[in-house]
């Protein structure tokens, strides 16, 4: 496997007194606004000191953002993953049967190297590389995540897709047995499962795309999208398909599961957007998780200067 | 029949039932037992909370009829002014915690064609009228009937309440319409009711509705 070794990450990335430092952030601001709830103020935003540090043993890369970490503890316990449940708990709680090995993946379409590969053949010779990302939910919040993965033009271009194809689909693997949101159920999420999701052929290229397998340098766990996973940080999070089992080259736009379920709330693209809101909620500001205070979202999640110029001309309050 | 007028605790007891989930989220909210996103289980649950009590409140009137416990109608003041209590929590938690006073965002949540934020705050109005009429000297300064009529905006506050939740779900609408099949039937047990009584001869007894 293409995972870094515990022996590579430096003992502060993983210190366990992190972890739950953003809750008592949150107490400690909440019972600061409380107390002087009677004199009508406000404190400060608080600033999340103790966190500082996680990454600061390497060198930051082209990509890397410098903000603070997001404490792993809250990037493996507060999820959207709908095969293991609706709530953000869910998939920390539901997902102690699911098997992430062996993994294979097809690859399928208009590709010269159709073939089903083991995980470790597919990414075998591609460096992983650590990226400290911003991450920005459809809902309005949000966090820094440091993900250890191979850029997905990589892979690509390995596996030389025909001129013909304009798309890339992924697909999650469908598991009903291991993955309890699948089942049939009144109390569901309202999606059709396996999860689809998709990229135009210039945005699976872009630089930023990652196939990730590992986070805070640790293998993936299985809340996390275990064992691989996309991740296209100027997008909504919920276009980071987890768990693949399927790349299909395509010339069609594939339809997916968003889309398909409330095409009128959740574009094909999805790139984050302060100025087009979603029908029912704001996207200008977010809610860092940790963070007291809303802050603005950026165009693009920040990322303008890298995918901007594959967007131009394009009207992106219709192509949402 | 259990005479409730009877005993002096039951009141009291009730009460502090009805401060049960209050007392609980402050305890996971200082003890660290909420999510990485602790203003929106905040949020959440004190919604959730607003639902069930306006539920709650207005299974009574139906209550009392079908199994003969009239004395019920004791508890029903209170049990709305706690779905008041907690629609007032979550309402100043948008307001506070969510937005920070941010009025000119909280503003545009409310016009910008989002009835999520509107049916919210549509819900809490409507019920503040209620809770300042709850008193004995304002049935008297209203009258009977036209203090009942007032009252009878708790229907609008629950549907618009439940539409609230409705919209605030992404895909995952079970939950939100279990609640509107709840509310469909307590209401739905009123105009029954209502319809037979109506049936009645005149002078026959009838109970006031709510």
């Amino acid at each position: 496997m293409l995972i870094k070794r515990a022996s590579d990450i430096a003992s502060s990335e993983i210190t366990p007194e992190n972890l739950y430092h953003n809750r008592r952030e949150f107490i400690k601001t909440a019972s600061a606004v409380l107390g002087i709830a009677a004199a009508g103020a406000i404190v400060p935003a608080c600033t999340n000191s103790a966190v500082s540090g996680m990454t600061q043993s390497k060198p930051k890369g082209k990509y890397d953002t410098d903000e603070k970490p997001t404490p792993y503890e809250d990037v493996t316990h507060y999820n959207n993953y709908y095969e293991f449940g609706i709530d953000k708990a869910d998939p920390a709680a539901n997902s102690g049967k699911f098997k992430p090995t062996p993994w294979t993946v097809s690859v399928e379409g208009m590709v010269k190297k159709p073939a089903s590969y083991s995980l470790d053949d597919l990414l075998k010779g591609l460096t992983p590389e650590e990226r400290v990302y911003r991450m920005r939910c459809v809902e309005a919040w949000s966090m820094v995540i440091p993900w250890t993965g191979v850029p997905l033009a990589a892979l690509i271009a390995r596996l030389e897709p025909t001129p013909a194809a304009k798309y890339v689909e992924f697909k999650t693997i469908m598991r009903p047995d291991e993955m309890p949101g699948q089942r049939p159920s009144v109390f569901g999420s309202g999606l059709h499962w396996p999860y689809t999701e998709g990229l135009r052929m210039d945005e699976a290229m872009n630089p930023l795309a990652l196939l990730v397998t590992g986070v805070y340098g640790k293998p993936a766990l299985a809340q996390n999208g275990a064992p691989i996973r996309l991740v296209t940080p100027w997008k909504y999070g919920f276009k980071g398909v987890k768990s693949i089992v399927k790349i299909r080259f395509t010339d069609k736009q594939p339809l997916t599961a968003w889309n398909e379920a409330a095409p009128q709330e959740y574009g094909f693209f999805a790139n984050v957007n302060p100025q087009v809101d979603h029908p029912r909620w704001s996207q200008a500001s977010e809610r860092r998780i940790g963070e007291f205070y809303k802050r603005r979202t950026l165009m693009f999640n920040g990322y303008a200067e890298q995918v901007a110029q594959m967007y131009s001309g394009m009207d992106l309050r219709k192509s949402y | 029949m259990p005479k409730f007028n009877r005993w002096w605790i039951s009141k009291p007891a009730v009460f502090v039932v009805c401060l049960v989930p209050m007392v609980w989220l402050v305890w996971d909210t200082f003890a660290g037992n909420l999510s990485a996103n602790p203003i929106e289980d905040i949020r959440n649950r004190t919604g959730i909370w607003t639902l069930r009590f306006l539920m709650i409140t207005l299974s009574v009137t139906p209550l009392r009829r079908i199994i003969g416990w009239p004395s019920l109608i004791r508890f029903r003041r209170m049990l709305g002014l706690f779905a008041f209590f907690y629609a007032f929590v979550h309402f100043i938690t948008y307001i506070w915690l969510d937005q920070a006073f941010a009025w000119d965002e909280i503003v545009k949540d409310m016009i910008s064609k989002r009835p999520f934020i509107l049916s919210g705050v549509a819900s809490f109005v409507l019920l503040i009228p209620l809770a300042i009429t709850s008193t004995k000297k304002w049935i008297g300064r209203l009258g009977g009937k036209r203090w009942q009529m007032i009252h009878r905006l708790i229907y609008l506050s629950a549907v618009v309440g439940v539409l609230h939740y409705y919209w605030r779900v992404k895909l995952d609408i079970a939950r939100p319409l279990a609640y509107g099949a709840v509310l469909a039937v307590l209401l739905g047990l009123r105009l029954t009711v209502a319809a037979v009584y109506d049936r009645r001869p005149v002078g026959a007894h009838r109970a006031p509705l709510q």
